[in-house]
This record gives C-alpha cells, structure tokens and sequence, in this order.
C-alpha cells in the first residue's frame, strides 16, 4: 500500500475510492489517483487552507505535514500516498489555533495578506518539530516558502519565538 | 463580513451570509460630504447609527470599511480611525465591506472604494473620523435625551456614557437604536491627532486570527451550493484570438461539464472541480491566431524604446531655466542610460472570480481592489442593469495593484456564467496564466545628462524617459494633451510625489512609446523607475563630482527640507560617514511619492564571486500621519521585500509576442534567506495633507541597494535587473 492510496478498486468515470488519514480521522475520497493531494484536500475534503500558489512545489503555500514532514501538497499525486500516511492541515495543526507557532504569529502580527501563511506556519511548525532551537541558517535553509508581501523577518522572529529563545513583544518602530 | 464567518460555514452559508449582512440593510446616511456622494435617505436598519457604524445590542461595534484590506492594514488604520472618534471599546471592534451595489444605492455613501496608490486612509481621513465622531455625538444625544438631561454633561468612554452628576450609565448597544432615529450633526470637530488614543498607537491587526488556521476566506476559497469550477487558457501572445477549438475531445473527461469560448481570446472548460477543469483543458486542442505580435521580441521593444531616447518630440513634465543652454556652459558633462523591464505584480493568489448569472440578476464574488470597477465590469458584461448586479468583495491574497484598475477576470468570469444560467462558476487562474496574462510594469529607458560646474555643483539637468504610459494603456481618458502626467510621479515641481532637489536648468521629459503589452500600475508605479534613474545617476553625479553622495545631494536640498529630514534620519541611524563593517558598502537614495517622505541607507558586500548579499536596510518615512506605525513598519519591510525582488530578479521578457516566464521557477522572487534586516524610523510631520504608506518606500529599495553595490564594485548597475550582471570587481 505504499504507492496506491486505493482502499479499493471501485474504479469509476470520477475516479478512484481512496483512503487517506487527514487531520486525525480516515476519511473516503472518490478522485482520479493523479489528482495533487493539495486539489483532494481542497476540493474533495473542503479543507482550503492549504493554497495554490505555483502546482510545481516553488512556493510553499500548500505546504501540509505528511508523518510530520513539510510537504508541497500540490506536488503530490493522491496515488502517492497511503492510507497510515498521517496527513496533518494548517486545519488540523491545533484545535484552537494554540500551537506555539501559531501563538507566536499571532503575537507578532506576522501575516499581512496571510495567502502563504498556512504554508509558512505549517513549515515552521515541522522545522520546529526536528529542530527545537533553530539558528537563522537552519530557517535560512528550511523555511524556503514565497511571501510576496514580506513577511520574513518577522516570520524568522516568529519562529524563535515559538522556539522560546524571542521575547514575544512587538519591537515598535524607531521615531525620527 | 470576513470577521464574522461562523466555524464550518464557509460554503453552503456563506452566499447568504455575504448578501445578508448588515450592510444590506439601509440606513440613515450623514449629510457630510463625501467625494462624488450625496446624502442618501433609505430606510433606517435598527441598530446602524450611520453608514460608517453600526452597534448591536451587545456592545459590538461594527465598522463599515469601504477600502480592501489586502495585506496593507488598511482595514485596520481606517477603523482605528473610525474608532478614535466614536470613542468605542476597541476590543469589540469588528468590520465588514458594504458591497459596491449598496455603496451605488446609497448614492455612494461610502465614497471611493479604490485601493491603489496608497490612497486608502490619505484620501478617506476625513469623512471616516467624522463618521465616528457623528456617531459618538448621536449616541451621546441619544442617552441625553433619554435621561432628560444636556448631552454637554453627559461624558463616554470605551462605549460607555456616564451623567456624573446623576450616576447614570448606559452603552453605546443600549442607545444605538435611538441613536439612528436622530438627527446627524452638521458641524463635527476631529480631535487634534496628538490626543488620538487609538489612532496613532502601534494595534495589532483586527484581520489576524483567521490567517493561523485556514479560516480566511480568500476568494479561491469560496465554496457556493452547486458551484462548478472553471479553468480558462487565453491566447499566449498578445492581441492574438482562438482560430478553433475541439471540444469534443475532452467533454467526456472526468467532471467535465462544457467548454466555453470567451470573448475572442480564450477557451475555458467548466467542471464538478478546478482540478478535472484544467486536466481538460491542458487536453483541450486549441489553435491560436497569433495576429500581429506573433514574432514581437523584449529586443523589438528596447529598440523602440532606445530611439524614443534621443526623439525630437517628448512630453514635458518639469521645466526649470534653460537646461540646454545649462549643459552647454557646464564644466563637466555626465551621460548615463539605464532601463527597466516588463514586470509581473505575482500576487500569491492567483486572479480568480466566482460568478452566479441569471437573466435577471448577475454576482460575482472576487478578491477586488476596486469593488467599484469590479461592479462596472461586472454591469457591462451580463447586459443587467446596475442595480440588478452586485460584487462581493473577499479578502485579497496580494493586489499590489493587479486586482484594481482592470478586472480582466471578471470579464472572463462572467462571460462563462452566461453560458450556465442559476449555476455559479468559479473561475481560477493558474499560475501560468496568471504570469502570461498579466497587467505588467511598465517598460522604460531613461537618458540622463548631467551639467556639473567648476565646483562641483549640478547647475543643469536633463531626463529623457522613452517607454510605455500606463494611462495610454488602461485610462486614455486621462491623459492631458496626450500627456501622461503619472509618467513624472517623484520628478514634478508640485503634487503628491516631488523632486527633492533644486537644479537651475532642468528639463523632466517624456517620449511615449508603448508596445502591445498590457500595462498595469505595479506597487509603487512609475516612481519604481523613476527613482531608479533619478537616485542612481545623483550618485554618478556625485562620484563625478568626487564628492560623498550625502553631502552633494544636501546641497541640492535646502528647499526641500522634509526630503531631507528624512534622508538625514536614515544617514545618522546608519551611521553614514562612519565605516561600515569590513568588506561591507552603503549606498543611499530618498525620494517623494504618494504625499510620503521616504530614504534608505543600504548595507551590502559582494563576494569574490560576485554573490551580493544585503545585510541591513535603514528606512525612513514622514508620512505626515501615523495611524499605526506597527503596520507602517510592516509596509516598510515588504516594501523591500517587493523592490528588492524586482530588482534583484524582476523581468518578464518577450518572445514570439509572448512572456517566457510562466512560474516562480523562470520568475524567481526574494524568499527568506535573502531578506535584510530592516530598521524603520517612522517620522510623521504633520502638515495638511497625509501620506500614505503601502508604495512609498518601494521607490528607495532599489536605488539604495544598487548605489551600495557600486560602493562595492565600482560597477554601476544601469539595467534592470540584476541578476542579468557580473558583479565581481572588474
């Protein structure tokens, strides 16, 4: 089962019957197997946190968790995963938006337009999850995601924030 | 509305939550001016106080903001603008958009809804606070009246009013209703901004929670009951039209509903999901006319575009004394060209817009930074009459411009709803699409000569900018004489983006030449290049001059003190005139646009190899009102972020009459590990007119960094961008 989602062979015009675990729960999704998982969360599951940014795994704004990996959702086929694959959505990262990382954008204000965030909060949360006091090179490397309004710097001071090595205050700007 | 989406209900709920919310309900209007408005006189809803506010009866307190929030804050400064004066508890401040229809049949209470050229709190100040202020003063007469007392002796704050003399209290929930039966106030004083307690202090964003957890309904997001999903491929080249298509090879593919021809140009393909949508339609065989641009080159354009530089005939935009008889008697002449490409805006969300038509009623829901122009489209292309159309306005995923002047997608989206009458339509651009079809930054050449005396002084200017007038593109109807006067933004004598430097002979010119690429206004418009040339060849000047480009450029700014104030503000911070750390080089810039005061220091180093890295920016801004300079400094940072971006990588290049770049992979953009630290001194000066905020500092990014790299290498960066240049010290 590591390459076929398929629960079953119920083939039909619309697609295949395949099983994927999302968020905590099994759940049944009818789709043709080459379908990007970011599409069957978006689409079949009415999870639309996850973004489509680029489909060619460039801009990060897809990105979910696979076993607690970050993962380019759009680049995905749902064939590619399988059903004890533990898919876990910006939807499914905390029930009440209290994960560290989410705690800390929050208290930065980081989002501006917010279109990338679900997939910045979603890496940072998996590069938090491996490294739990990441140094400006391992954010440098990991968190390669695109935010066209500009949110990096406080994105990186987000993340050690929630890696608890940032004071949580906002840092007004100089007066002239 | 976007603040009020109940946890589930972002599908099957959401149309009629959107045409059901408060706005809908009409109301009792101020009789203040607003521009282009009159007073309306619909029917009072029970709890709107006026068009600007409306308060439940438990204490909420939501604020009407007609400007799209997409990413810039604005909703949030509007309404602590709106705040401020109404004197209500900030912690029960929500918003929502009245829709453009309502705005239309309200004989445009709301005023402007464009969002572009930073225009939404400088052009709004005014009558929002005075919405707020009206609305305190009719609450306040409200809760007077009905404890028979002076409203004079009656006091508020936080939304809750108070007669000290009888102990009486109320809220502003419990007066609301009889608030709205009363009269608007004719005179209404503001407060002097220096006793704002809300406005002008650093607030988080009211739109922030929803953007932790995927609740943030961005207009890709929309779900509508029995909604069908739309993929569209328009011809790649430019003026080109569909010659055929063969539908019937893929009408049978899964989900797939009908294929649609749109307009002269395009093919679109209706299906249960965007994603069967565009598997058809990347099997859909189509033939292209390719018309008159099909072998159209970025080198056609540059070749047009460079005899432009030395045309006889050009627009004059700024003349002062006589700058040939200026160049002619200078000690010493400079002479420098540089260039700026074709750029796409790249929002994160790509161009999207759902359309529901009947024949007697059409409603598009999109993302919109002009839910105005989005309506007109809108009215046009179902052939309904204005007040049987509406647009929704959703959240933005970045407009920078793209999503405000044309709505190319709407057009489209409403054209394929025709074809499915009762069934909505989502229509989603893809990436490529979204990079193929885009409104461009403009294209332009400048050649600059420079007159500089025995002692160094520039005593003659000449700017001569060849290329593509936006205005000529999108609103001819504005252009004065054929002139297009947006082509000078930063370089005029007067207005809300001046030049900052006195030369005795100047002359500030204009050859239009506009190939057939759309152009659109581009975060931060035509200072982008502007300050480029402008910013740059000081710099050339200076080095020519020998003298250090603070200290010349100083001499050149006594009567231009807020130019100078602030780039004296961001030397000192700096520390200009002081080393900078080994192998690390500065370069400056300031410049004027859009009623804000802006200048950046930049620090860089180039490696052995040529590898740049910009290590700290130092900004700063007079924007003359602070309303929050959280979110000011927020702008500051992206403004480099963007700037940077265009012009490290920014370019778009033609071939065959079509743009190569299709993806972030051809069109590469700033991500983390190139963004600088950005210092931000916040300056306002008050004054008559306010500034705004989300462009201004665009114009700086680049010269700064560019006049750094020259500190450098000693090579002068004269074509954008550049990634295109060997930066390795010759």
């Amino acid at each position: 089962m590591r390459t076929r989602g398929a629960a079953n062979n119920n083939d039909s015009p619309e697609g295949t019957m395949a099983e994927l675990n999302v968020n905590g729960r099994t759940v049944q999704v009818q789709a043709d197997p080459n379908t990007p998982l970011l599409w069957v969360l978006r689409e079949h599951l009415g999870l639309t946190g996850a973004k489509y940014g680029c489909g060619i795994a460039q801009c990060g704004a897809c990105t979910v968790h696979i076993d607690g990996a970050p993962i380019r959702s759009c680049a995905v086929p749902l064939v590619g995963v399988s059903p004890q694959q533990k898919i876990v959505t910006i939807e499914g990262l905390s029930s009440d938006a209290s994960h560290p990382v989410q705690k800390a954008w929050l208290a930065l204000d980081v989002p501006q337009c917010g279109f990338c965030q679900s997939g910045m909060i979603m890496t940072a949360a998996a590069l938090l999850a491996s490294k739990p006091r990441p140094t400006d090179a391992d954010i440098d490397a990991e968190v390669t995601n695109i935010c066209r309004c500009g949110t990096y710097n406080r994105v990186r001071r987000a993340i050690h924030v929630a890696a608890g090595s940032a004071s949580a205050e906002l840092e007004p700007p100089a007066r002239g | 509305m976007h603040a009020q989406r109940k946890e589930g209900a972002v599908d099957a709920s959401r149309r009629r939550f959107v045409v059901g919310g408060t706005a809908a309900a009409g109301g009792l209007a101020l009789g203040f001016h607003v521009p282009f408005g009159g007073e309306a006189h619909a029917a009072q809803a029970p709890d709107e106080v006026n068009a600007w506010v409306v308060i439940r009866p438990d204490d909420t307190v939501v604020i009407r903001i007609a400007r799209s929030e997409m990413g810039q804050g604005t909703l949030t400064g509007l309404a602590q603008l709106v705040a401020e004066e109404l004197e209500c508890d900030w912690n029960k401040v929500t918003t929502e958009y009245p829709t453009p229809g309502q705005n239309l049949a309200r004989a445009r209470v709301w005023g402007n809804f464009s969002t572009g050229g930073s225009r939404g709190i400088r052009e709004s100040h005014d009558y929002v606070r005075k919405g707020g202020a009206a609305a305190r003063m009719m609450l306040l007469e409200a809760a007077a009246q009905s404890w028979g007392v002076p409203a004079a002796q009656c006091a508020v704050a936080a939304g809750v009013i108070t007669h000290a003399a009888s102990g009486r209290r109320t809220t502003y929930g419990a007066v609301a209703a009889a608030a709205a039966r009363l009269s608007p106030p004719r005179d209404i004083p503001l407060k002097d901004p220096k006793d704002w307690k809300v406005a002008g202090k650093p607030l988080k964003r009211l739109d922030t929670k929803d953007k932790l957890n995927g609740r943030q309904v961005y207009g890709m997001d929309l779900k509508l009951p029995g909604m069908l999903n739309a993929a569209i491929r328009d011809c790649p080249v430019f003026g080109g039209k569909v010659r055929s298509f063969d539908a019937a090879r893929v009408l049978s593919m899964p989900g797939v509903r009908k294929v649609v021809r749109v307009g002269d140009s395009a093919v679109a393909v209706v299906a249960v999901t965007w994603w069967e949508a565009k598997v058809a339609l990347d099997a859909l065989p189509i033939e292209w006319d390719e018309g008159p641009n099909a072998k159209l080159s970025s080198a056609d354009v540059a070749a047009t575009l460079k005899a432009g530089l030395d045309a006889a005939e050009a627009f004059v935009g700024h003349r002062a004394g006589d700058v040939h008889a200026g160049l002619a008697s200078a000690a010493r002449r400079v002479e420098a060209v540089y260039a700026y490409p074709h750029q796409n805006h790249a929002t994160m969300e790509p161009m999207n817009a759902t359309a529901l038509y009947t024949p007697d009623r059409c409603e598009v829901w999109t993302p919109t930074q002009n839910g105005e122009a989005a309506l007109a489209v809108t009215v046009e292309t179902a052939g309904l009459p204005a007040s049987k159309c509406d647009v929704h306005k959703l959240h933005l995923g970045g407009g920078f411009g793209r999503r405000g002047a044309v709505h190319d997608w709407v057009r489209q989206a409403v054209l394929i709803a025709r074809e499915l009458p009762g069934t909505p339509v989502k229509l989603i651009w893809t990436r490529e699409e979204d990079m193929l079809h885009g409104r461009y930054h403009p294209v332009t050449q400048c050649k600059l000569v420079g007159g500089l005396d025995a002692q160094g002084r520039v005593t003659a200017l000449h700017m001569r900018l060849s290329g593509q007038s936006i205005l000529a593109g999108i609103a001819p109807q504005n252009l004065q004489g054929g002139r297009d006067m947006v082509a000078f933004q930063g370089l005029l004598e007067s207005g809300d983006g001046t030049l900052g430097y006195t030369i005795p002979n100047l002359l500030v010119d204009h050859a239009m030449r506009n190939p057939p690429v759309p152009p659109g206004f581009w975060r931060g418009v035509n200072h982008n290049h502007n300050a480029i040339y402008l910013e740059c060849f000081v710099d050339e000047l200076a080095h020519a001059a020998g003298a250090d480009p603070l200290e010349f450029r100083r001499r050149m700014m006594g009567r231009h003190p807020r130019h100078l104030a602030v780039l004296e503000a961001a030397a000192t911070r700096a520390g200009w005139g002081r080393p900078a750390a080994p192998g690390v080089f500065r370069g400056l810039a300031q410049h004027m646009g859009f009623g804000s005061y802006t200048a950046a220091v930049a620090e860089v180093s180039v490696s052995a190899e040529g590898k740049l890295k910009v290590h700290r920016i130092v900004a700063a801004t007079d924007p003359g009102y602070a309303v929050n300079p959280q979110q000011i400094q927020a702008q500051v940072e992206g403004s480099f972020a963007y700037g940077l971006s265009a012009a490290l990588y920014g370019e778009c290049t033609l071939k065959d009459g079509r743009m190569q770049q299709a993806n972030f992979d051809t069109y590469p953009v700033m991500r983390m590990d190139e963004m600088p630290r950005v210092e931000t001194i916040v300056m306002p000066s008050g004054g008559a007119t306010w500034g705004g905020v989300g462009e201004p500092t665009i114009a700086v990014a680049a010269p700064a960094v560019l006049n750094a790299i020259f500190a450098a290498t000693g090579k002068r960066i004269r074509t954008l961008p550049v990634k295109a240049h060997d930066l390795r010290r010759a």
